[in-house]
C-alpha cells in the first residue's frame, strides 16, 4: 500500500483546474478595491478533479470509523448509526427546506420538532424541551444560564457557586466558569458515588446548582441520587443532569423523576445522529415546568382553539411576523418562552439531527429504547467480566453502559494505558477513552454500546487479553505500537508544544529534513 | 519504580513539594506526580502578588494525558514564578525538584497538612498499586 499521502498543497501543479465554471451570463464587473486582498493567493492548491477525489478517498479509506470498526470510546456512545436515518434526513422536504420559508410552508418540519420535543420529554420525565443547542456542552451552558435567570428572577442574587463532582466531564466545570460561577469540587466515595458528607459540607446559600452525570463517568449508577437531589433542593440549589450517559437508562429510569431539574440530551450519542467528525451534534435540553419560561427561543407549539388557554409550559410570544395571517387551530408555530434567555443557536438548531433522532425513536419505539439500554449495559458488563481479572476495574461494581478498567498489568509494570491503546490499533480496533475520568490512574474507559454483537465483543476482549500477554512477554511490542498504520506512534508532546496548524512549505520542508514523514 | 523524595523537603497529599526557608518557600510538584502526569506540555502560572489560602488552587499543569490543578501546600503570597516553564514545561519532568520549581511564595500563617519525605514515600506506595 502507498503509505504516505502528502498534503493536498504538495500535489498542486500550476494551471491545473478541477471545476468548470459556467459561461458568464451577466455583464462582467470588477470587485470593489477594498474587497481585494493585497497579498497574492499563491500556494492555494491547483489540481484536477480526479486528483482531488483520489486524494480524499485515499485519506478516507484510512479512517478508523464506526462503519469500519468498533469504536469503544467511553463516554462517547459510538453506536452504529442506521443508514435508514440518513435516508429520512435526505428527504427533499426536510433537506431542501429553508429556515426563512415561514411557518405556513414548514408545517411538516415543525410537526417533527413538536413531536420530538414531546418524545424527549416523555423519555426523560421533563415538562418542556428545547431543541436549540448544537451540542452537549452548549446544552450545559444553556442549562446553567437558565438556572441563573431563574435565581435572578426570584431576586436570589447570592448564589455564586456551582458544585461539580470530581468524576465529572471537563465540560461541567468549564460551563459553570463561563457562566460566571465559582466551581466547587465534590469528592467521590469509595463506591464511586458522590460523597454525601462532602456534599453536605459544600452546599450553602451560595449554591446555585450541582451538575451531576448519572450514570456517572465511572459507568456507575449514582446510588444516592434521590438523596443528592433532596440535599441540593433543600439548600435552594438546582440539579443539572449531564445526559452524556443517557444511553444506560432509556425506558428504565426518568431523570425528571429522580429529582433533576434540567438535563441535556446528546442526540448525537444516545439517539444515533452521527458524531466524531461526522456531526454536527445536537444538545437538546429538557426541564421542569418551573424552568420552562426561561428556555431558549424558539420552541414549537400548536395553535390552541380560539379562547382556549395555552398550557403553562407553552406560554410566550408567537414568532409569526406582525401582520401575517393567523394559522389555523392545531397548526404548528414557533414561539419565544415568556422569560427566555434568548437564542443560543441560529434558526431551528441543527435540524437534520432532529430528523434522524425522530426517525430513531419512531423506528424502534418505546420497547426498543428500553432494549437499547438493557443491551448496552449487558455488553459493558460482559466486557468487564471478561477483562477485569487482567485489567483491574477502577471500582468493582456491576457497571452500567461502560466500564472503567485500568491499564496496570501486574506482569508488566512499565507498560502504560497509552501503550495498550496504541497496540489495540494494530489489532484493528479503535482505542477506548484513556486517562479519563481523571480520578482513575491509567484509566481505560470502554463503552461497547448495544450495536456490537457478541462476536465483535469477544474479538475486542481477545485482543486486549492478547496484548496483556504480549506485555508480559515483550513490553517493547507495545512501546513500538502501532506498527500497521500509515504513520507510527505520533509525537504527541511535540504536537502539543509546537502545533503546526496551517500549511507552510518552509516548515514542511524543514520537518522532512528532520526525517519526519507525513 | 522508586521515586525521588529529597529529605530536606516537605510534601502534600496532592503531590506538591515545598522548601521552606525562613518566611519564604519554593513550591513544585513531586517526581511521582510528574511521572504520573506524563510529559508536561503547558503550565498555568499565577500572577506575582496573588495570595492563596493553604490548599488553594494556584495554577495548573497540563500533560498529554490530563490537566491537573496545583494546590499551594501553605498559605502565602506569590513572590516569583518560574518563567522558564512557559517555553520549557518539560523542565518539570526533567528536574522536578530543581529547575522545574513552579512558584516562590512569602509564607503566611496557616500551615496545611505537610508530610516528611518518609511519610510521603509511604503514602505514594499506598496509592501506586
Amino acid at each position: 500500500m502507498h503509505n504516505h499521502e502528502p498534503p493536498i498543497f504538495e500535489l498542486s501543479g500550476p494551471g491545473k483546474i478541477g471545476v468548470n465554471l459556467p459561461q458568464i451570463d451577466v455583464p462582467q464587473s470588477e470587485l470593489p478595491a477594498d474587497l481585494l486582498r493585497a497579498d497574492d493567493l499563491a500556494g492555494l492548491p491547483e489540481l484536477t478533479e480526479p486528483e482531488v477525489i483520489r486524494h480524499y478517498t485515499r485519506i478516507s479509506q484510512r479512517n478508523f470509523a464506526i462503519d469500519t470498526t468498533m469504536v469503544s470510546l467511553g463516554s462517547c456512545t459510538m453506536k452504529y448509526n442506521s443508514k435508514f436515518h440518513e435516508e429520512a434526513a435526505r428527504l427533499p422536504g426536510f433537506a431542501a427546506a429553508h429556515p426563512l420559508q415561514g411557518d405556513e410552508l414548514s408545517q411538516g418540519a415543525l410537526q417533527l420538532m413538536y413531536e420530538l420535543q414531546a418524545y424527549l420529554g416523555e423519555i426523560s420525565g421533563f415538562d418542556a424541551v428545547s431543541l436549540q443547542p448544537a451540542a452537549g456542552a452548549q446544552g450545559e451552558l444553556t442549562g446553567i444560564l437558565v438556572f441563573r435567570a431563574y435565581h435572578r428572577d426570584r431576586g436570589d442574587h447570592e448564589r455564586v457557586e456551582v458544585l461539580v463532582p470530581d468524576s465529572a466531564h471537563g465540560t461541567n466545570p468549564a460551563t459553570a466558569a463561563i457562566a460566571g460561577y465559582r466551581v466547587v469540587e465534590v469528592k467521590s466515595d469509595a463506591r464511586g458515588n458522590v460523597d454525601l458528607e462532602d456534599l453536605r459540607r459544600k452546599l450553602s446559600p451560595r449554591t446555585a446548582a450541582l451538575m451531576l452525570t448519572n450514570p456517572n463517568t465511572l459507568g456507575l449508577f449514582e446510588e444516592h441520587v434521590t438523596e443528592v437531589a433532596r440535599l441540593v433542593h433543600e439548600a435552594g440549589g438546582l440539579l443539572y443532569g449531564d445526559g452524556a450517559n443517557f444511553n444506560a437508562i432509556l425506558g428504565i429510569v426518568k431523570p425528571g423523576e429522580l429529582g433533576f431539574d434540567f438535563m441535556h440530551y446528546n442526540l448525537h450519542k444516545t439517539f444515533t445522529t452521527p458524531h466524531g467528525g461526522g456531526g454536527p451534534g445536537s444538545g437538546a435540553v429538557g426541564c421542569t415546568a418551573a424552568l420552562a419560561p426561561f428556555l431558549p427561543t424558539p420552541r414549537v407549539r400548536r395553535v390552541p382553539r380560539e379562547g382556549e388557554p395555552l398550557p403553562l409550559t407553552e406560554r410566550g410570544v408567537s414568532l409569526r411576523p406582525a401582520g401575517a395571517p393567523a394559522l389555523p387551530e392545531g397548526a404548528y408555530e414557533l414561539f419565544a418562552p415568556e422569560k427566555t434567555i434568548g437564542r443560543v443557536k441560529t434558526f431551528h438548531g441543527n435540524f437534520g439531527m432532529l430528523v434522524r433522532a425522530w426517525t430513531y425513536i419512531r423506528s424502534i419505539g418505546a420497547a426498543g429504547l428500553r432494549r437499547v439500554s438493557e443491551t448496552a449495559v449487558l455488553n459493558a458488563n460482559y466486557v468487564q467480566a471478561r477483562l477485569k481479572h487482567v485489567y483491574p476495574a477502577a471500582i468493582d461494581r456491576t457497571c452500567m453502559h461502560e466500564t472503567v478498567l485500568q491499564g496496570k498489568l501486574a506482569a508488566a509494570p512499565e507498560v502504560r494505558t497509552f501503550d495498550i491503546a496504541k497496540r489495540l490499533i494494530d489489532y484493528g480496533f479503535h482505542p477506548p477513552t484513556v486517562y479519563f475520568p481523571l480520578i482513575v490512574p491509567e484509566a481505560l474507559m470502554i463503552e461497547p454500546t448495544e450495536t456490537e454483537s457478541k462476536r465483535t465483543l469477544d474479538a475486542f476482549c481477545d485482543a486486549l487479553l492478547a496484548i496483556a500477554e504480549e506485555a508480559a512477554r515483550d513490553p517493547e511490542i507495545l512501546k513500538r505500537a502501532p506498527t500497521t498504520t500509515p504513520v507510527r506512534r505520533l509525537d504527541e508532546v511535540r504536537a502539543a508544544r509546537q502545533p503546526i496548524l496551517r500549511y507552510d512549505p518552509t516548515v514542511f520542508a524543514r520537518l522532512r529534513e528532520e526525517g519526519i514523514r507525513f | 519504580m522508586a521515586f525521588k523524595t529529597p529529605t530536606e523537603l516537605q510534601y502534600s497529599k496532592t503531590h506538591e513539594w515545598i522548601r521552606i526557608e525562613g518566611d519564604e518557600a519554593t513550591v513544585g510538584i513531586t517526581d511521582y506526580a510528574q511521572d504520573a502526569l506524563g510529559d508536561v506540555v503547558y503550565v498555568d502560572l499565577p500572577e506575582v502578588g496573588a495570595r492563596f489560602e493553604a490548599n488553594g488552587v494556584f495554577g495548573a499543569v497540563e500533560s498529554v494525558k490530563a490537566a491537573s490543578d496545583l494546590y499551594l501546600p501553605v498559605a502565602g503570597e506569590i513572590i516569583a514564578v518560574n518563567e522558564a516553564l512557559v517555553n520549557n514545561p518539560e523542565l518539570i519532568n526533567k528536574d522536578p525538584y530543581g529547575e522545574g520549581w513552579i512558584v516562590k511564595i512569602r509564607v503566611a500563617p496557616g500551615v496545611g497538612a505537610l508530610m516528611s519525605a518518609d511519610a510521603y514515600a509511604a503514602y505514594v506506595d499506598t496509592i501506586k498499586h
